[in-house]
């Protein structure tokens, strides 16, 4: 069954393009979930279905309107903290009210797009296009390499802002390269799983990972693996049964969460 | 003795509220201060723009021997609620080990040494044994050596610790600032510690600063006990009760006044007109 389905070159792109996003979103969010900035996914994510209507709009690719501007987004909302000295949820929650406001209005204005926005609600990975694959493979390897590369900065300031502030790092550039990962990741995961649900790719792979780690090396391998893992048992389980990818993929991860949060359960009782 | 630390006329605030006024002080290199004064006074506030956290509103901070170009010759101590969360995924390894790497250019790799260097410190703080262990399920006494020796194991000059020991009991409390002691004599780090706790830390540090929004009091502990000034100021009860534990105080002071004042160790007398540096009124 696995073998046949993967004959199909649809079902490899969206393998491929998958796992790659999967594992963006895994590193990025135990960072973003242990530093209480998980809900930024969500709001960002709004972000980019106000970004997909205006790029349907001026019919161009969505990933080429809404990478930049999710990236501003996230500034506006860093911004916002900063400046404004709003909380971060309230921060977020305007931006991505707005956001949405913005994305039905143009919806209304523009009618007769509504089916492709509609697959950007919920995700479309089966009907990712070639330039889609290419563009999230070499993205997603981006942010993976950045969180590679920067992973002892980014550990820094997760413990302890204060202490990596002291200690000469500069967190405010630390905290303006996540917040361009975390708007490139979830741009591209809206293809998999839609903007509904994209913050739960962020989110399920780090809180289970969380679950059952001691370290932070093995909490960032539980997460990717957990993500990774989803994905493509999302992808077959979708194609199988003939259930909608996105969905199948986020059930995947919340099995995953339950079993963790399970054998933590047992483990200390 | 060589100047580590020299502050002068800093002032700060938080909007339109001044929160430290016209502050300066030197520190020498080895001295052990600890830096007192009630709640609101200004003690975090002072160390977090010692370390450059909050800005000054004017005024000059000068780290000496090149300490200002070297951040990271700068251990830093912070309140141990900060590493309360159970989940937090770190070994203790890694957060030791986390003092050097914030040092280190990339690409950020431990050598052989660097293991060594954390070895050692874990050895010297008794937490060797607890180096696989995961930091959020210890002890809160546990976590604050386990955040010491992230301090020192990038050997600092200058170790600031701030109000280290709000969470702790006095037992744990105790062993800690002798700790701290033992590495201030031993290593001659220059360690500057906020407390509220002024009976007990008196026991341990030979400088005393006390904030009450300006500089109050700078100086020998000692001098501090013997003060008139300070007498004058806190009343004779409170600095009794500041100075007893290390029994500086003297008994037949014969020129003290005493006062019937009711004011506790931590509710002093904030009668910000007077001034005393170095144990001299100015």
């Amino acid at each position: 069954m696995i073998l046949e389905a993967i004959q199909y070159g649809f079902i490899q792109k969206a393998l491929i393009a998958g796992s790659l996003i999967a594992l963006s979103c895994a590193f990025l969010g135990v960072f973003l979930v242990l530093r209480k900035f998980s809900m930024i996914g969500d709001g960002l994510a709004h972000v980019s279905f106000a970004t997909v209507a205006l790029a349907l709009l001026l019919s161009v690719p969505p990933l080429i309107v809404s990478i930049p501007l999710v990236i501003l987004s996230s500034f506006l909302i860093l911004k916002l903290n900063e400046k404004a000295n709003l909380h971060g949820d309230a921060a977020i929650g305007l931006v991505s009210s707005l956001s949405v406001a913005i994305g039905i209005v143009i919806a209304s204005l523009a009618q007769g797009f509504n089916v492709d926005l509609f697959s950007y609600l919920f995700g479309s990975i089966l009907v990712i296009s070639d330039l889609d694959v290419y563009l999230s493979a070499v993205l997603s390897l981006v942010v993976i390499g950045g969180v590679v590369f920067y992973y002892h900065d980014l550990f820094a300031i997760t413990y302890d802002e204060n202490y990596a502030r002291v200690s000469g790092m500069k967190v405010e550039h630390l905290n303006y390269m996540i917040a361009v990962m975390t708007s490139i990741t979830i741009v591209l995961g809206i293809r998999v799983v839609g903007t509904m649900l994209v913050s739960s790719l962020i989110v399920f792979p780090a809180v289970t990972a969380l679950q059952v780690s001691r370290s932070f090396r093995s909490a960032m391998a539980i997460a990717a693996a957990t993500s990774v893992f989803c994905v493509i048992a999302g992808v077959f389980a979708s194609f199988n049964f003939n259930l909608p990818t996105g969905g199948t993929i986020v059930i995947f991860n919340a099995i995953c969460f339950a079993f963790a949060f399970g054998y933590k359960v047992v483990l200390t009782s | 003795m060589e100047t580590i630390l020299k502050v002068e006329n800093l002032n700060v605030s938080y909007g339109r509220h001044r929160v430290l006024n016209d502050i300066a002080f030197d520190i020498k290199k080895g001295d052990y201060v600890g830096i007192v004064g009630p709640n609101g006074s200004g003690k975090s506030t002072l160390v977090k723009t010692l370390l450059g956290l909050i800005p000054a509103d004017s005024g000059k901070i000068h780290f000496g021997n090149g300490l200002e170009l070297a951040r990271h010759k700068i251990g830093y101590l912070p309140q141990v609620a900060i590493t309360t969360d159970s989940l937090f995924p770190a070994k203790v390894r890694e957060i030791v080990e986390m003092g050097l790497l914030v040092q280190k250019k990339f690409p950020k790799i431990l050598h052989k040494e660097d293991k060594t260097k954390v070895n050692r410190i874990l050895d010297e703080l008794s937490i060797s044994d607890l180096k696989e262990e995961k930091i959020g399920q210890l002890s809160g006494g546990q976590q604050q050596r386990v955040l010491l020796a992230r301090a020192m194991v990038g050997e600092p000059e200058i170790l600031i610790l701030d109000e280290p020991t709000s969470a702790l009991d006095p037992k744990i409390r105790s062993e800690f600032y002798q700790m701290i002691q033992s590495l201030n004599q031993k290593r001659q780090v220059t360690i500057l510690l906020v407390s509220h706790d002024i009976g007990s830390i008196g026991q341990y540090t030979n400088k005393m600063l006390y904030l009450d929004q300006r500089l109050v009091f700078f100086g020998d502990y000692k001098d501090f006990c013997h003060s008139n000034d300070m007498t004058d100021y806190f009343g004779f009860e409170t600095q009794h009760k500041m100075c007893w534990q290390h029994g500086a105080h003297d008994h037949n002071h014969s020129h003290v006044k005493l006062k019937t004042s009711t004011s506790s160790v931590e509710d002093v007398n904030t009668d910000q007109s007077l001034k005393v540096v170095g144990g001299e009124k100015v």
